[in-house]
């Protein structure tokens, strides 16, 4: 019968693509990372992989995995044979110790700078000339603007944007109840809520909707630069906070794959002086004073606040503000109420 | 095919069997007005998009290695995908045409609900089954075999949401073409199989191509299920719909739309083939 | 489970039926009975909790609303497109009847992007509909538009091989006996349609139900007005919780499974009723 000879053909053939994925050479990682370090990490494993080469190893190969910061720790989680990953914030990271084990509780103390080899900050993009004469976090919650930012349930990145606008009215307005009542009044400005970073963008610059984006400042200039030239500008706030996108090797994984070496050498890599130069070239902030200072003209300085000062860290922030029933939600539920 | 163009001898019932000149061009003017605002405009948009910066920009994108990597994953999860739905598509329509046995509507509804079932929930679902804390997940592991996060994944999920495809063009086709000459056929002491490759399969061939052709557009164009068990691995375990995602989240818009008509060609072209088939036969018919 | 009721010199009842029923049980009885176990190990507060949180509850009016929206589009404008390609010649019918597939065939991401650019206030046409301040893009109508455009081919695809054999002995009976076209239409040719209209209509409304890809990019997401059901199960799997994401997902399935068993027992007994008329 024919068609059973191209059934076992078939199989034959899953059965050999499944084991091809299975026979992977130590030497061959898989970094999950999130949307915005697609270009940084393209050029940063070529500069891996000379400097691991110089050190008279073999070319290793560097698998990239990119997508939402949420939904990629999900897939680590659940399987998905991550040697390190990249992501935009620690809690997703911390998901990967409090479900499943991955990785210790212990794993931001691994690296230098909280494991955070490059850093960003919550910026705002506004239109040419700023037309709504945008200055500081206060215009967002004026009636005639519209605000663009994507939705802190699904979105890393949100929440970072979120974060920074609450720790700006708690210092400005001094209690809980003010910052909640500025959220809430920022967030009745926001006419369009996408699931992720990348497609808020897009809302604001193809769509052309909003007065004001909120962004981390790295994807912003990206805007700028690239996206729609002389069509935006960035407002620095007066008061921002500081975003730290870390990395982790994931412990479970290296190890029941023998890559462990080749991945915290990666990592370790990514404090090299000629990532931290790359890192500025992708509008990420270096993380090495040093570095960083030879960029002072690119990256303004803000005053910048971290999640530990002012929210005790992501675990208690995720829980107070973003877990289902928290000051999100709530905040959602009254602006549905008034309207 | 009936051909519905097909004369019909008394005059005034021709007229009495359509309509006036200003019904029919006023009804064929709403069809395409309609048409054109869902599908011809989008379809534009994107040849536009794909094209808008050239041929050679459009080729760039599509021969760019992590494209081509999409490209023949999509098609390699077809060659299985389409075949063995094909098959169960044949067997079901067989059944429930042929035979009367109870739980038969239950059996019919349950087949359209990998439609019902959101894209979503398909991910989530083999998820609960495969993945790390799953049910055969930790088991799967100790074996070194993997499921989701690779290929036999996303055939999985594939596989589940265009079940329904040939199925659902085959079951009304062959109830509606009954099973008189089947019957004549085995009573005049053909055998089962040579009853079903000489007299069924002629009849369906139409339905049974169509319903591939449709099975295998979707299977092409599959997204929210196959997001969930990829892991998005670059050149690996990123489709085409997944890697048209990428690019545009990487704002390269450009090749975004370029893979998506490459798609969209891919599956025009099969639906072009089965309508030159189509043409073909009807002539051999003609002339015979 | 099944037995013959009626005898026949048919072969391959078992083969076909027992290939059919195992290949459905692997491949979606049994991931869909996981799904349910799945749900019955939480709490009945917790299903409940989940299922009935006013966002959700928000979520399902437009789910529902919308799908059913465009369903009754497409069943209006889809039964309409199955005539006019079965009954009329003009110029081009290869190619239109080609590009009803399209839906099909087009990622629902891209769908959703070619839609978004078409109809958002900048888009090529959105951008004429702002002069008369309709707003489609980030609105409810958004979401009619992608559900109409993912439903479309099924009301067209359904209709459109029961008209193509229908026989016109019986339109020329009607008209000889008196009845005026509109008659025949309504009176000989409906009916005969209506099974086919039911069930394009049902999957239409199903595969709207369900829809994520498309539409997320037209809707705007915000919770409690623009918010589909699939994008706050998308949002609870994101946060851990699949659980919540399942007990939603199971409402949905429910909902969509009685729908279809409920349009094919009408078929079924409009066909017993009509006794086999064709």
């Amino acid at each position: 019968m024919k068609i059973s000879t191209l059934v076992k053909h078939l199989t034959l053939g899953t059965i050999l693509a499944a084991s091809s994925f299975i026979a992977v050479a130590n030497t061959t990682i898989l970094n999950v990372s999130y949307d915005p370090t697609r270009e940084f990490y393209r050029e940063y494993n070529q500069l891996f992989s000379k400097h691991w080469q110089a050190q008279g190893n073999t070319a290793p190969t560097v698998r990239q995995s990119h997508g939402g910061s949420g939904s990629q720790a999900r897939s680590v989680i659940d399987g998905l044979d991550a040697d390190v990953v990249t992501l935009a914030l620690a809690y997703d990271i911390d998901a990967l110790h409090n479900n499943g084990n991955l990785i210790p509780a212990d794993w931001q103390s691994r690296l230098d700078k909280n494991s955070s080899p490059y850093t960003s900050t919550i910026v705002l993009l506004v239109r040419k000339g700023n037309p709504k004469n945008i200055k500081n976090w206060d215009d967002l919650v004026r009636p005639d603007v519209q605000v663009i930012t994507p939705n802190p349930k699904t979105s890393g990145g949100a929440r970072w944007n979120y974060l920074a606008a609450w720790g700006y009215a708690l210092k400005e307005y001094g209690s809980e109840e003010k910052a909640y009542e500025f959220i809430e009044k920022l967030f009745k400005n926001v006419p369009v809520l996408d699931s992720g970073a990348r497609g808020a963008t897009n809302t604001f610059v193809q769509r052309g909707i909003g007065d004001v984006f909120i962004a981390w400042e790295n994807e912003a200039i990206l805007s700028v630069e690239q996206l729609g030239k002389g069509q935006f500008d960035i407002v620095v706030p007066s008061v921002s906070i500081l975003a730290e996108p870390p990395v982790t090797v994931v412990d479970k994984n290296v190890d029941r794959k023998g890559t462990r070496k080749v991945a915290e050498a990666y990592l370790q890599h990514l404090y090299s002086d000629d990532a931290q130069h790359l890192a500025a070239k992708h509008y990420y902030r270096p993380s090495n004073p040093a570095v960083a200072s030879q960029y002072a003209s690119a990256f303004p300085k803000v005053n910048l606040f971290t999640i530990d000062e002012v929210f005790g860290g992501w675990t208690k922030a995720q829980q107070t503000h973003f877990n289902d029933g928290g000051v999100f939600d709530k905040v959602l539920e009254s602006i549905n109420k008034n309207r | 095919m009936t051909d519905v163009s097909v004369a019909i001898p008394a005059k005034p019932l021709v007229k009495a069997t359509t309509e006036p000149r200003w019904v029919r061009y006023s009804l064929i003017s709403i069809m395409l007005l309609f048409l054109s605002l869902f599908l011809l405009l989008p379809l534009s948009v994107v040849l536009y998009g794909a094209f808008e910066a050239g041929l050679r920009v459009w080729w760039q994108a599509v021969t760019e290695p992590d494209a081509v990597a999409a490209i023949k994953l999509t098609l390699f999860v077809l060659v299985i995908v389409v075949p063995l739905n094909a098959i169960f598509g044949v067997a079901i329509a067989w059944a429930v045409a042929k035979f009367e046995f109870r739980g038969k509507t239950l059996l019919v509804s349950i087949i359209d609900m990998p439609f019902a079932i959101s894209p979503v929930v398909v991910g989530l679902i083999f998820v609960i089954f495969f993945g790390s804390h799953g049910w055969l997940g930790p088991w799967l592991q100790q074996h070194d075999i993997k499921i989701i996060f690779a290929v036999p994944g996303i055939v999985i999920v594939i596989l589940f949401g265009t079940l329904p495809f040939v199925a659902r063009e085959l079951i009304p086709l062959m109830q509606q073409q009954g099973k008189d000459e089947e019957e004549a056929s085995l009573t005049l002491g053909a055998s089962g199989w040579k009853t079903f490759w000489y007299v069924t399969l002629p009849n369906i061939k139409w339905g049974l191509i169509y319903g591939v052709v449709l099975c295998n557009a979707r299977a092409m164009g599959e997204f929210g299920a196959v997001a969930v068990v990829s892991g998005r691995i670059r050149g690996e375990t990123n489709t085409m719909p997944l890697h048209i995602e990428v690019l545009y989240n990487e704002y390269m818009f450009t090749a975004a739309f370029a893979v998506s008509s490459l798609l969209t060609g891919l599956a025009l072209v099969t639906i072009v083939i089965k309508s030159y088939v189509e043409y073909k036969d009807e002539r051999k018919h003609k002339t015979a | 489970m099944a037995t013959v009721v009626s005898r026949t010199v048919i072969p391959g009842f078992g083969l076909t039926l027992g290939f059919s029923v195992f290949y459905l049980s692997l491949l979606f009885l049994l991931p869909v009975a996981g799904l349910l176990i799945f749900t019955l190990q939480m709490s009945w507060a917790d299903f409940w909790r989940a299922i009935s949180h006013p966002q959700v509850v928000a979520s399902y009016k437009l789910s529902f609303g919308a799908s059913l929206a465009g369903a009754t589009i497409n069943a209006i404008f889809g039964s309409l497109t199955a005539w006019v390609l079965v009954r009329y010649r003009f110029p081009g019918k290869k190619v239109v009847d080609a590009l009803v597939d399209l839906p099909f065939a087009l990622p629902t991401a891209v769908a959703g992007i070619a839609l978004v650019t078409l109809y958002s206030a900048t888009g090529w046409v959105g951008q004429y509909l702002q002069v008369w301040d309709i707003r489609i893009a980030y609105s409810e109508i958004g979401v009619i538009i992608a559900l109409t455009y993912i439903g479309l081919p099924f009301v067209v695809r359904m209709v459109q091989p029961v008209l193509a054999d229908f026989e016109k002995e019986l339109e020329e009976a009607s008209a000889s006996l008196g009845a005026s076209r509109w008659t025949t239409v309504r009176r000989v040719i409906l009916p005969a349609i209506l099974p086919a209209l039911l069930t394009g209509y049902a999957l239409a409304f199903a595969r709207a139900l369900g829809e994520y890809g498309s539409v997320i990019f037209i809707s705007g997401n915000l919770p409690y007005r623009t918010e589909i059901t699939p994008l706050l199960i998308v949002a609870k799997a994101e946060q851990y919780d699949y659980q919540g994401a399942a007990a939603i997902g199971v409402v949905m399935l429910v909902a969509a499974f009685l729908l279809l068993l409920l349009i094919n027992g009408l078929q079924w007994w409009t066909n017993k009723r009509n006794g086999g008329a064709i």
